[in-house]
């Protein structure tokens, strides 16, 4: 017998003793990162998806389009400050923008659980709706599913969308530069912490309220004005961080930022003392780290402040010179460290 | 171990079970927190909670002495006059 | 946050730092005992503005981390029965036993709960009479008195569907097994301050006394543990081995008598398997015999295992202070948080896990001209 043919598909590498998908997996940290790398990319490999932005820029007929999609299966539907609806609707908008992209049409896709009330329902879709109109994008196609009793957690959302690129930038980790100046478009944590209020076993009593917001009307603004902008990146799951290292790694440049200059509001802070959590990993739904030149950011920071959603920008850091892809940080008390992934969600640290 | 954050007392009362429970004020969030093992404690007092329980009750004048001794020690190498360069570099 | 942000002021930090860089004439090794304070001295690089000459190791201060394999399986053996729901702090639920962690129970269609409090674990027992609710009862002398609390009021209440899996540890012995091994090199203590605003600090003047080192009864904040260590090196500079009570805002000598009172009423000291160290003798609580009905491990006839570590792993070593966790050959390559070999790189605050999240792949460089 002689040599086997040359299948294309490659061995991924196996998924570290885990026989079965865990929580965590879908984190946003290290294992999500794994599962992503060892079985997705290689089963699907092309040059957009290589580009590992939040989502792909394709060119057809001459047009430079933005394609994204995200699946949201928050718990409980509705939280303070948005619910399931208006946050599926802003984090596609979101993750278009990100590619510098200006967004126009959603699809939503909905799985229904049986013995979801109708009234709940009615009211997801007039947040949808709602957080649409917002956001300037029209949901032109969609699809409804349902499954049994016990199957789901009432309803789990997907939404897709397109948008289209109006200038020749291109916006990705790849175009990061060393003395690029990280800016953010406000203080963090509020989605994360909006949630864990709400969390069964968890809850406390707070009057946090998510930062669910579309950042759309903010990037079109720093790109209308040729803003030299260099990477945009929405921080979900995995907060602050896990977008940055992610970013780091990508580019193999170190970033160094500052703790004190990282605004978090006392009562979210407070919420994150007493479970132990980290702020730099909290779970936003309405905060982005924009990548420019220092000569523009002082620019660039007047002009997202006067953007909606952008009152509470600051500088936070920079891009340095050296190689190794770390995110450092200057702590409070002036001393550096190295910020790393989490491997899952954070753990209420009780003890 | 022992992660424990200290929060004031806003209010206090008894729940059905008979225990002493206070709502306790963490910079902005409240949690209903046990009062049974610090019996002296009461509402405007800052007690410092461990999962779910007020383990002590904060003593501000201590609290301050930690400034007080700074303050000394700052007041003291002034009038040596030889401040050591700084440790972090 | 008031008396948390003001032990955070960057100034006030580096002011001691320079008294202590002024003090300090001779190499010293200090431990902080708790796991809590190596995770606030780590992520705030409270390490990073101490002199050369003093070195701090990482204690056995972490239930995550101590909590012995057999113990875990037992969790994850009552945890997979398909009428129990099994209650646990956060941390617990990634701590590989031998086989799994509760995670995996949970992904195999386990109840594994998330909860804050043992009495949330209580709410649940109310509120769910036709299921048998456990709740994991780790933790050092802190955590005991909460725990112990769960189980009166469930005592209270007639509660006949919940039980505890006890696995506590005691601080005291821990430091006396550490001070009195061969190859202890600890000449002073950071004394853990939420297990001493329990406990008070009765029990440490002998200790100081029989093994002549400096034992300070520290806080959590960076300017509490800069203070701890100026003043254990002060005394050690000075030839003094007393006990000092740095964190006096929330720790008196005789500790909270309420919360001792209820703890005795409830359990018992035992000897207890220390994950990576082993038997230490009188170093943990079980319930007493009048509480025995409160006990999981009974109620569900979970039996003992013989469970291995990885003979690779030197996490005992890391937990003694003998040895740091970047001097073990696993650690980064081997070992990582994602696929741990021992408990140290398990737990968030277990020793070796920080140094992987903040110490990789060395000791930051000078930073670049900030931004």
């Amino acid at each position: 017998m002689n040599a086997p043919q040359d299948f294309a598909l490659q061995c991924p590498v196996p998924l570290r003793d885990y026989p079965q998908v865990l929580l965590a997996h879908g984190g946003g940290g290290r294992l999500s990162h794994q599962l992503i790398e060892s079985l997705f990319l290689p089963a699907f490999k092309n040059p957009a998806l290589d580009a590992r932005h939040d989502g792909a820029v394709v060119e057809i007929g001459g047009l430079r389009l933005a394609f994204s999609t995200d699946s949201y299966v928050v718990r409980p539907l509705f939280f303070p400050g948005g619910d399931i609806g208006s946050l599926a609707v802003h984090g596609t908008v979101n993750d278009l923008a990100m590619c510098g992209a200006r967004p126009l049409y959603l699809s939503v896709a909905a799985i229904l659980e049986e013995g979801v009330p109708m009234e709940t329902l009615r009211r997801v879709v007039a947040s949808m709706q709602h957080a649409a109109a917002r956001a300037g994008v029209q949901l032109v196609t969609g699809d409804t599913k349902v499954v049994d009793r016990g199957k789901g957690d009432g309803i789990y959302l997907n939404t897709a969308g397109i948008g289209i690129l109006e200038h020749g930038r291109r916006i990705a980790p790849a175009s990061v530069q060393p003395g690029d100046t990280i800016l953010l478009n406000g203080d963090l944590g509020r989605h994360g912490m909006a949630i864990m209020a709400v969390r069964e076993g968890l809850s406390f009593e707070s009057a946090i309220e998510s930062d669910s917001a579309p950042l759309a009307a903010l990037v079109m603004a720093l790109l209308e004005a040729d803003i030299d902008v260099h990477c945009l990146r929405d921080l979900t799951r995995g907060g602050l961080a896990s977008a940055l290292i992610e970013i780091a790694e990508a580019v193999r440049r170190d970033m160094l930022i500052e703790e004190a200059a990282i605004p978090v509001r006392e009562d979210v802070r407070a919420a994150c003392e007493i479970l132990g959590f980290d702020p730099l990993y909290v779970a936003n739904e309405g905060r982005l780290a924009v990548f420019v030149p220092e000569a523009q950011a002082e620019r660039a920071l007047a002009i997202m402040r006067r953007a909606p959603g952008g009152e509470g920008s600051c500088r936070i850091g920079q891009v340095l010179d050296s190689r190794d892809g770390l995110l450092k940080l200057r702590s409070r008390i002036g001393a550096l460290r190295i910020v790393d992934m989490l491997s899952g969600e954070q753990l209420p640290r009780i003890c | 171990m022992c992660l424990a954050v200290p929060g004031k007392i806003v209010s206090v009362a008894e729940n059905d079970t008979g225990a002493r429970m206070g709502k306790v004020d963490f910079g902005g969030i409240a949690k209903e927190v046990s009062l049974d093992f610090v019996p002296e404690a009461g509402v405007g007092d800052y007690v410092i909670v461990h999962v779910g329980f007020a383990l002590s009750k904060v003593d501000p004048e201590e609290a301050r002495q930690v400034f007080e001794y700074l303050k000394q020690m700052g007041e003291l190498s002034e009038l040596h006059e030889s401040s050591p360069p700084p440790a972090s570099s | 946050m008031r008396f948390i942000d003001e032990y955070r002021d960057a100034a006030a930090v580096q002011q001691f730092a320079r008294a202590l860089t002024a003090l300090v004439t001779r190499p010293w090794t200090i431990m902080e005992v708790c796991g809590g304070q190596t995770h606030a001295i780590i992520k705030f690089g409270v390490d990073e503005l101490l002199p050369r000459e003093v070195t701090l190791v990482h204690g056995p201060g972490c239930p995550v981390c101590v909590t012995p394999v057999e113990i875990i399986d037992q969790a994850i053996a009552i945890a997979s029965l398909p009428h129990v729901i099994f209650c646990s702090f956060g941390d617990m639920l990634r701590v590989p036993g031998t086989q799994k962690d509760l995670f995996s129970v949970k992904a195999a269609g386990g109840d594994v709960r998330m909860v804050y409090s043992p009495l949330d674990a209580v709410n649940l027992a109310r509120a769910h009479p036709e299921r048998q609710v456990v709740f994991f009862a780790v933790g050092f002398e802190t955590t005991a008195p909460a725990n112990a609390m769960a189980v009166a009021r469930a005592r209270r209440l007639g509660l006949k569907n919940f039980s505890v899996l006890v696995s506590h540890v005691l601080v005291p012995p821990a430091m006396e097994a550490i001070l009195s091994s061969p190859s202890n090199r600890v000449q002073g203590f950071l004394a853990a301050g939420h297990v001493c605003a329990v406990m008070g600090y009765h029990e440490y003047p002998p200790l100081a006394a029989k093994y002549r080192v400096p034992i300070v009864v520290t806080g959590f904040e960076p300017l509490d543990i800069m203070q701890g260590i100026f003043m254990c090196v002060k005394q050690l500079e000075e030839g003094r081995h007393e006990v000092e009570n740095q964190y006096a805002r929330s720790v008196r000598y005789e500790g909270n008598r309420p919360a001792q009172q209820l703890m005795q009423e409830v359990f018992e000291v035992v000897p207890r398997q220390w994950r990576g160290i082993g038997e230490i003798p009188r170093s943990g609580l079980g319930l007493r015999a009048e509480y025995q009905e409160f006990d999981a491990a009974r109620r569900f006839g979970v039996t003992y295992l013989a469970a291995a570590e990885s003979p690779e792993c030197i996490s005992g070593l890391v937990l003694q202070g003998v040895r740091k966790p970047s001097e073990c050959p696993a650690f980064g390559t081997r070992c990582t948080p994602e696929h741990p070999l021992g408990a140290t790189m398990v737990s968030s605050e277990g020793a070796c896990a920080a140094y992987y999240r903040y110490r990789r792949p060395a000791r930051p460089a000078a930073p670049s001209p900030s931004p």
